[in-house]
């Protein structure tokens, strides 16, 4: 797989990252070093090896399904750029 | 020409567990805004997510009902995505290894006739928040107490050709769902949602059209109109020239039409990824063989069985198992009372009636299987006739507290009249007041007899048992 420079600004423009034309050609040279890293993998034969999705070999971590308070709202609120006292400001979504 | 409609279904079913799938805020209905939210669910950096084991359990009874094959190591993936009804700018849902494939649901399209549908696959994911948009303004506000309430997607195959059979389809995966207790599958309140895939194709043909998704449709009677208007009009593009465009339009029910929701520049791209925060799920035979083992009776088990040890007849039996806790007060009373037809008798009648007449639900009377029997009991012996038993029946079931069954009926004299010596005077009352009916039964006229019946019953309020006011006016009439 090639890293374009068209690739980093569809990754940048999904991600809503602004990049400037430094920074661009930056991820474009990091990113294009950490596939080719990869690429190594590709010279294994990797027949019946199972895909590995969790780097910890441990599954099935879960809780009881038990009530807990939830957070004060001026808490979840306080971080947002904007906001009422009852809920988050955002754009207008509806066209 | 005449064309084929092929859908295909995307249902969303909300879990009905007491906390959310990964925080244990509540998913109950109705908080004010953003009052059920933690750092979890809202997405907080440095969380951690930690999946509910009752999601996990009733995922896999769902995937099970519906004849799946449970991937016994299963894993969650992260769907990246902005929009500000997901605070977290991604979802967790499953891609790679959903919990359930490969499943069927049989359906009954027409009388006697049954298709299946094929499942594709079931997942499970969080559900994402509300935006409340002002009339006006720059501005969506956006509550996050839906976000991260557990819901199961259930994809089906394109196996649907009508609209009656994806209604078919829903109801039979709301009863389903309903009989295992794991959600309360209303579509009105969203707990149920379908979003239909729909392409037309030339009748005959065998190669898929380009599809649409429809997104947003929440009732039964909208997936009927939605279906239509967009088949017509997919009909009509192609039928003048045009071509579909793959697309996801949104149902509007005002204006009963599909809109186009994002162009094509837009077209989506999740970047899923398997989700580093949450650990593979395992699935033991223990686990599976303990949820196969408690697979309640489903309606169509349960109808067929009220026929052949109730003799009830296949509609009765149908409307009964419709509702899980109608069906569970039928058997109940019918274990107290042993008097299936009698229970039938009230429950189709006089209950429906009100259910389907007044708009009420079953929770609106005060009808449990104890009282019920009792009364049961009481209706279908000689005591009182079939006009005291409604009386006393309405009484009941809408009777602020539990209703004394005996004191009422003594209370509003209810009990029949099996007193010989008193109907016998009746009778001859009523033979003396109406001389001319005695003349036309004496010329042969005997079917006035039953008009002195009717006088009789009248004349002791109703109250006669009918049998017994027979056959006194016969032995009466014949001494005359
Ligand atoms: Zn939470």
């Amino acid at each position: 797989m090639q890293i374009t420079r068209e690739l980093v600004e569809y990754v940048a423009d999904l991600s809503r990252i602004c990049l400037d034309g430094a920074s661009e050609e930056k991820m474009e040279r990091e990113l294009g070093a950490v596939i080719e890293y990869m690429e190594v993998l590709n010279a294994l034969d990797t027949d019946g090896v199972e895909p590995l999705s969790h780097v910890f070999q441990v599954t099935n971590v879960m809780r009881e399904d038990a009530v807990a308070p939830s957070s004060p709202r001026e808490d979840i609120l306080a971080g947002a750029p904007e906001a009422t006292g009852q809920t988050f400001v955002v754009p207008r979504t509806l066209e | 020409m005449n064309w084929e409609i092929v859908m295909g279904l995307e249902v969303h079913v909300e879990l009905a567990t007491k906390t959310k799938i990964f925080c244990s805020c509540t998913t109950q209905f109705g908080g004010a805004p953003n009052t059920h939210c933690c750092p979890v669910c809202t997405g907080m950096p440095g969380t951690l997510p930690v999946l509910n084991r009752k999601v996990l359990e009733y995922a896999v009874k769902a995937g099970v009902a519906l004849g799946c094959e449970i991937t016994r190591y299963n894993k969650f993936d992260r769907k990246n995505y902005f929009y500000p009804d997901l605070p977290k700018a991604y979802q967790i849902s499953q891609l790679y290894l959903p919990f359930a494939r490969d499943g069927a649901v049989e359906i009954a399209c027409a009388p006697g006739l049954t298709k299946t549908i094929r499942i594709h696959e079931i997942h499970m994911e969080e559900d994402a928040g509300k935006l409340v948009h002002s009339a006006y303004g720059e501005a969506s506000f956006p509550d996050y107490n839906r976000c991260g309430v557990p819901l199961i997607e259930i994809v089906s195959e394109p196996d649907f050709r009508s609209a009656q059979e994806v209604l078919a389809y829903l109801a039979k995966l709301k009863s389903t769902f309903e009989y295992l207790g794991i959600s309360d599958v209303k579509m009105e309140e969203g707990s149920m949602r379908a979003d239909v895939n729909l392409s037309v194709r030339p009748a005959g043909s065998q190669a898929l059209g380009t599809r649409t998704e429809m997104k947003n449709i929440n009732s039964f009677k909208s997936i009927e109109r939605a279906i239509a208007y967009e088949s017509a009009r997919q009909i009509e593009v192609i039928e003048s020239g045009g071509s579909v465009i793959q697309e996801t339009r949104r149902w509007d029910e005002n204006k009963g039409k599909t809109f186009s929701m994002r162009s094509k520049e837009d077209a989506q791209d999740y970047r899923y990824f398997p989700e580093p925060d949450i650990p593979p799920i395992e699935i033991s035979d223990e686990m599976l063989e303990k949820i196969r083992a408690c697979q309640p009776e489903f309606a169509d088990q349960k109808a067929a069985r009220y026929v052949e040890e109730y003799g009830l007849s296949e509609a009765d039996a149908k409307i009964i198992v419709a509702s899980v806790r109608m069906a569970s007060l039928f058997e109940d009373t019918v274990a107290l009372c042993g008097n299936p037809k009698e229970v039938r008798y009230w429950l189709l009648g006089e209950v429906l009636y009100f259910i389907n007449d007044r708009g009420m639900t079953l929770s609106d009377f005060r009808l449990d299987a104890q009282s019920f029997a009792a009364f049961v009991k009481i209706a279908a012996s000689e005591r009182i006739n079939r006009r005291g038993a409604k009386k006393l029946f309405e009484a009941m079931i809408f009777a602020d507290h539990p209703l004394d069954l005996e004191a009422y009926i003594r209370e509003n004299d209810l009990e029949q009249v099996d007193d010989a010596q008193l109907i016998r005077e009746a009778v001859r009352a009523v033979i003396a007041e109406n001389p001319k009916t005695v003349e036309q039964y004496k010329n042969g006229v005997t079917k006035v007899a039953g008009f002195l019946v009717g006088q009789t019953i009248k004349r002791l309020s109703g109250k006669a048992k009918p049998e017994t006011v027979n056959r006194i006016i016969a032995q009466e009439l014949a001494k005359l």
